[in-house]
């Protein structure tokens, strides 16, 4: 997997400090997953958060050590292997995690416009929206810009447009102020998971597809 | 609004910061002994820290003191994974107490968990003297923070400290998103290109 497209600079920092929204997480951790340039930026950008961290304050603590915890601590970690893996799939891990490890067994439904969907729901109760989207070949998809943050990621097929050609593992993470036009690949179509901060009547392309049908 | 607090102490000079070589005997110590005692000193040295952490992201006291307990366990557990490798204690401490704020705080399900140290598999970059590169690091990333236009200091420490989104730290300055994440970007740009020649 050649990946050619990455998470900005920006939203890459704000998953190192934690604070990046739970949809828009999901989207990073999966293109992470595969993506070694991605990865080691994270790792210095976790740097900056220790330095702050080790900035802070003390606060005084209420407890003291828990030694007695030690050794039934000790006990559950051998119930952990920290290097086992995943249910073996062709989905990333923590896209898998949520929906399975294999593509084909998604279970989808119609949205529009040539257009299957399928809406992930997240314990977390904030805001935003998280699905996927299995885009027919060379289906056009209407002019749309991006209210608040969103991030897309190819996971099957691609799709081109005035950005660049999206394949397997790259992710679009454009600015607000960027309005496009994808057309998914004349031959394979295009699946992608894509995560937003808001919700999906506010903004980007699944209220752009739903529109003709809700007149939203 | 910023508290001008926050600022002012995040801006004195590192306290704690060039005892990581202490930090990493201590990790050493619980992963090949099993010591109880370096895991007090542990305990005592970042525990109060992580508290501050906590509390600055939300959690009320006993909350704070609980992850704080907490996270020193996951240290004691996964203390062997570390010493594989020498990088910062401090960065390897940090992500185990962002990722139990993340599970904890914001209620989210356990795919969210970030990778903790990718010191564990990452190897290639791994140099003898990584350690002595990792401290010198640290020193000049704490160097750029400091020294960041006060416009850059703030998004940036909204996003680590606090732990609000983009969008969020958008509504409290009245910002644009635009220009929230491109002020980002330009102090991440500083704070690269002090370290480039280490990476």
């Amino acid at each position: 997997m050649t990946i050619t497209h990455h998470l900005d600079d920006a939203t890459l920092m704000s998953f190192a400090a934690g604070s990046l929204p739970a949809t828009l997480s999901v989207v990073a951790a999966s293109h992470i997953a595969s993506c070694a340039h991605c990865a080691r930026e994270l790792r210095y950008m976790e740097r900056v958060g220790a330095a702050m961290f080790a900035n802070l304050g003390s606060s005084a603590l209420g407890r003291p050590a828990p030694t007695m915890a030690l050794a039934r601590a000790e006990a559950d970690a051998h119930g952990i292997d920290d290097t086992a893996a995943g249910p073996v799939g062709d989905l990333p891990a923590p896209l898998a995690a949520l929906v399975g490890p294999n593509l084909a067994d998604i279970k989808w439904k119609r949205l529009g416009l040539g257009v299957l969907h399928h809406r992930l729901h997240l314990a977390d109760k904030s805001a935003g929206d998280l699905r996927l989207l299995n885009i027919s070949p060379g289906r056009q998809m209407p002019n749309h810009g991006h209210g608040g943050s969103e991030l897309t990621l190819i996971i099957g097929g691609a799709y081109a447009d005035k950005t660049g050609v999206y394949n397997i593992g790259d992710v679009a993470d454009l600015g607000d102020d960027v309005d496009h036009t994808p057309i998914a690949d004349p031959v394979l179509g295009c699946i992608c998971i894509v995560a937003s901060d808001r919700p999906a009547r506010f903004s980007g392309i699944v209220q752009r597809i739903m529109q003709p049908l809700t007149g939203m | 609004m910023l508290a001008i607090s926050s600022v002012r102490s995040f801006r004195q000079p590192p306290a704690n910061f060039l005892q990581n070589r202490c930090m990493a005997d201590l990790l050493q110590r619980i992963a090949q002994r099993r010591d109880t005692e370096a895991f007090r000193e542990l305990y005592d040295l970042y525990g109060p820290r992580v508290k501050s952490y906590m509390i600055r992201q939300g959690a009320n006291p006993d909350t704070a003191d609980e992850l704080a307990q907490e996270t020193l366990l996951t240290v004691w557990r996964k203390a062997s994974l570390y010493a594989a490798e020498k990088g910062s204690a401090t960065t390897w401490i940090f992500t185990i107490a962002r990722n139990l704020r993340i599970d904890r705080l914001r209620r989210e399900v356990p795919w969210q968990e970030l990778p903790e140290g990718h010191n564990e598999t990452a190897s290639d970059d791994t140099a003898p003297d990584e350690a002595a590169s990792e401290r010198e690091r640290q020193v000049r990333v704490q160097a750029v923070l400091a020294s960041l236009p006060p416009d850059q200091h703030s998004v940036v420490t909204l996003s680590y400290l606090d732990g609000l989104s983009h969008s969020e730290i958008a509504a409290k300055l009245n910002l644009p998103l635009g220009t929230v994440k491109s002020r980002m970007r330009l102090a991440y740009q500083k704070i690269r290109e002090a370290v480039e020649d280490l990476k």
